[in-house]
């Protein structure tokens, strides 16, 4: 048997958070954590809350905190997580919780449209698509494939002290894949913005997003390249 | 009740509504985006392989007629020509704005967009061989051009109602659809949002179907929607069951894998697609592959314990190909299949996947109603585009790589025709408060309702119903019965329990509104596929096992007053080329 503890908070009854414990037989099968919680909500308990969407790892709304570490519910295989029949579900830390296993993501978001994650091109468009080698292409690969879990920033000590002025890592790996993109020519720009004590230098090279990105990405090189622009920019 | 008004509101955050949204928005036009979930989570963040069309990068000659015949062909005959035309032709300038917008494609050695053959595809009408027309970015490229459309959408200051939840629609005296009326999950508030333009890209149902490759989110609200409001949907038995599902999982593995050199084999490590499409083999239209592939494992040459699916090969393209090109198939199959595409096959089976009926409209992405003369007749104030609407260029089957190109297309030019339809002034009598109240009337009912059964095991036995009753092969006396399960279980869908009443992110709430939409979309389904008495494209019939062009040449209509199907017209006359005659289908 596997012992489920989920967090649960309901803002219109509850004065306080507290951990609810479930009994869940995975009859053998090694489900991921999405599937348990999905059980537990159409077999025990509707108002277990948290969210869910396309259940292979490409939307992001399930990033979790799950025992002890930040993921995604629906690529987390019991396997990977449970030591001694034990699944500990949590909030993603450091934002506030809406309810239950849901966070208000507004701060992260905030975070993202700060960088002005959009190409910005000052040159007419050409009637065809603007031409790229694929080597200037593959300066994307690493960086473009973020889902926005927020899994990396929530696990970031400096985004839980900062939130409101460290951009974090998912908002600066978006920063870096402009920068990165031979077809942006706001590069100035972009680093101008990024030039104060917080917005980049503020990482401390912990790597708990590297550690933990579902999607096997490295923001802290990210922060590094951007890091290294803005330094050569100051020289 | 509050009431926010806009100019323009889209109900759908995928790539379909933030097309159009962007369209609005980028004109200066008070738009406002209502999803159900951030517009990044939204289905189309899913698809893999690419956007088919003709841009002419890996053939310098390709010509977007050739896509049209492929497209017109693929739909078994029923796709609308006009429809097709618009969209294989207007496609490559709604192509190279997504990438002026900044998508990632993937670039050939001369730096333009990369582009992969994938089923279905051919050049010179058939003539000249396999064609490659799919854009791709890597196997990621709806993550690719959801990611874009949002960050436009963002650039342009649309507005965002994030986890907001459309219930039902509001129309006024004549008719007209005035809005919507939704509820703020994080709060519960119900407000009515009032427009002069009301969009559906509430996107597909796959989960309908208990095996299917669709997100959770994939109810059908539009569907539902429309359906309540008296709004016909079209060739709602036109489903697309995907070949390669992974096994167990459901999880889509893309038909750029087969585009890129893979392909199936049965226990008996045959390529049993040579046997049933000699020239286009694995790449042949989705509904002839996955009917070969369910023969296969009828016959007895499954894999596995059960022989109930067959197997994906890839292994021979070789690590730096597979990671190159499809490092997130590489990724899954880890992931769901405990396999490596590096060096075993994957484990695959055909998958629900598709909606290719829905809401029929014109180009202009205008909402059709259909009178018992079979006339058509614009509903003022509901537009349509993406899966949920059914203009018609995907018939009775749809060829891959051509579901991102119609909501692309169609998104934007719903967007370009409401602009101008705004510009020119848009004129809709006030609803009644009776009107608004009526549309809550759901949500009402369903938040004062005590008793009823449970959500899931509700949800569970429609989807069962559908799985067995309405899947791959379809037999009338089955479908019948599967009818009458439908039958009985409308009552209790309608009746269904809502213990948790909190206003607060209430998510069974939502999933008790979702299932609503789920039973309309199966229900429709369900009777238009009895009703069509041939077998075309994804509907196959084993006692009507020919195409019946005399009788069903047509569109299926469904009206939900009295269950009622009727049949309409399709388009045949396309205006810059030659009309594409039904001819018999073979790849």
């Amino acid at each position: 048997m596997l012992q489920v503890s989920i967090y649960r908070y309901n803002p219109e009854v509850d004065s306080a958070p507290h951990m609810q414990e479930f009994e869940f037989d995975t009859e053998g099968k090694d489900l991921m954590v999405l599937d348990v919680l999905e059980a537990i909500k159409a077999g025990h308990d509707s108002s277990v809350t948290y969210r869910r969407s396309c259940r292979e790892g490409v939307c992001g709304s399930d990033g979790l905190n799950i025992n002890g570490k930040n993921g995604l519910a629906c690529i987390t295989p019991l396997s990977e997580t449970v030591k001694n029949d034990k699944l500990v579900v949590r909030p993603l830390p450091g934002l506030p919780v809406i309810r239950d296993l849901v966070v208000d993501m507004s701060l992260f978001y905030a975070q993202y449209e700060k960088i002005q994650p959009f190409l910005k091109n000052n040159s007419p468009a050409p009637a065809i698509e603007r031409l790229q080698s694929p080597e200037d292409r593959s300066q994307l690969d690493g960086l473009y494939e973020c889902i926005l879990c927020a899994c990396c920033s929530t696990s970031c000590p400096s985004f839980w002290w900062n939130p409101d002025r460290f951009i974090g890592p998912a908002g600066l790996l978006q920063a870096y894949r402009f920068l990165a993109d031979t077809r942006d020519t706001a590069t100035d720009e972009r680093l101008s913005k990024l030039d104060d004590p917080f917005s980049v230098f503020r990482c401390h090279g912990i790597q708990n997003c590297v550690n933990v990105c579902p999607k096997g990405l490295n923001p802290t090189k990210a922060i590094g390249h951007i890091r290294t622009m803005l330094l050569n920019r100051a020289t | 009740m509050r009431t926010i008004s806009f100019d323009g509101v889209i109900v759908g955050g995928g790539g379909a509504g933030m097309r159009a949204a962007l369209q609005l928005s980028q004109s200066g036009y008070k738009t406002a985006v209502i999803s159900k979930v951030f517009p990044t989570r939204s289905h189309t963040v899913s698809a893999q392989g690419g956007i088919t069309c003709a841009i002419a990068s890996s053939d310098p000659n390709d010509d977007w007629r050739w896509h049209m015949y492929d497209t017109v062909k693929g739909s078994d005959y029923i796709g609308d020509q006009d429809a097709i035309e618009y969209m294989c032709s207007v496609g490559p300038e709604a192509i190279f704005e997504l990438e002026h917008m900044g998508l990632p494609f993937s670039r050939t050695e001369e730096g333009r967009i990369y582009q992969r053959p994938f089923g279905g595809q051919s050049k010179d009408y058939g003539k000249g061989g396999q064609a490659a027309r799919t854009c791709a970015a890597a196997d990621r490229t709806g993550h690719a051009l959801l990611h874009t459309l949002y960050q436009n959408n963002v650039k342009n200051e649309t507005v965002f109602f994030n986890e907001w939840f459309a219930v039902d629609l509001v129309k006024n005296q004549d008719g007209a659809v005035t809005g919507v009326i939704a509820i703020c999950i994080e709060t519960g508030e119900t407000v009515f949002v009032k427009s002069k333009a009301t969009v559906f890209a509430t996107g597909g149902a796959g989960r309908i179907y208990a095996s299917t490759t669709n997100a959770h989110i994939n109810t059908g609200d539009g569907i539902g929607m429309g359906l309540r409001a008296g709004v016909p949907v079209q060739d709602m038995e036109m489903w697309q069951f995907h070949p390669t599902g992974i096994y167990g999982a459901g999880t889509l593995v893309t038909e750029g894998c087969r585009g890129e050199g893979g392909y199936l084999v049965n226990k008996d490590g045959e390529r049993f697609m040579e046997r049933y499409a000699p020239n286009a083999k694995d790449l042949a239209g989705r509904d002839v592959v996955a009917r070969s592939m369910v023969l296969e494992i009828l016959e007895g040459r499954g894999c596995g314990e059960h022989g109930d699916h067959v197997k994906l090969k890839l292994d021979h393209l070789g690590e730096d190909v597979l990671e190159s090109r499809l490092p997130g198939i590489c990724e899954l199959s880890r992931t769901f299949a405990h396999v490596d595409p590096v060096k075993e096959p994957i484990p695959v089976v055909p998958t629900c996947h598709y909606m290719m009926g829905g809401i029929p409209t014109n180009v202009n992405g205008q909402a059709i109603t259909v009178d018992d003369q079979g006339n058509d007749h614009i509903i003022p104030g509901l537009y349509a585009c993406g899966e949920v609407a059914c203009v018609s260029v995907h018939g009775a089957n749809r060829l891959g790589g051509n579901s991102l190109l119609d909501l692309v297309v169609f998104g934007r030019a719903s967007g370009l025709f409401i602009e101008s339809a705004l510009r020119d002034g848009i004129e809709l009598r006030e609803s009644a408060q009776s009107d608004i109240d009526a549309a809550g009337d759901r949500l009402r009912h369903l938040n004062e309702n005590s008793g009823g059964e449970n959500v899931a095991e509700l949800r569970r036995e429609l989807q069962s119903t559908m799985q067995n009753h309405f899947g791959v092969f379809r037999r009338g006396d089955f479908m019948q019965e599967g009818i009458a399960k439908l039958a009985e279980l409308r009552g209790r869908v309608e009746s269904v329990s809502l213990d948790d009443k909190s206003d607060a992110f209430n998510t069974a709430r939502i999933e008790a509104l979702e299932l609503q939409n789920l039973f309309e979309v199966a229900e429709a389904t369900a009777v238009v596929a009895e009703a069509r008495n041939e077998s075309r494209g994804a509907h196959a019939r084993e006692d009507f096992t020919e195409r019946d062009d005399e009788n069903w040449l047509c569109h299926s209509v469904y009206h939900s007053e009295g269950k009622k199907v009727s049949k309409r017209g399709v388009n045949f006359t396309p205006s810059t080329v030659e009309t594409f005659e039904p001819q018999i289908r073979s790849y």
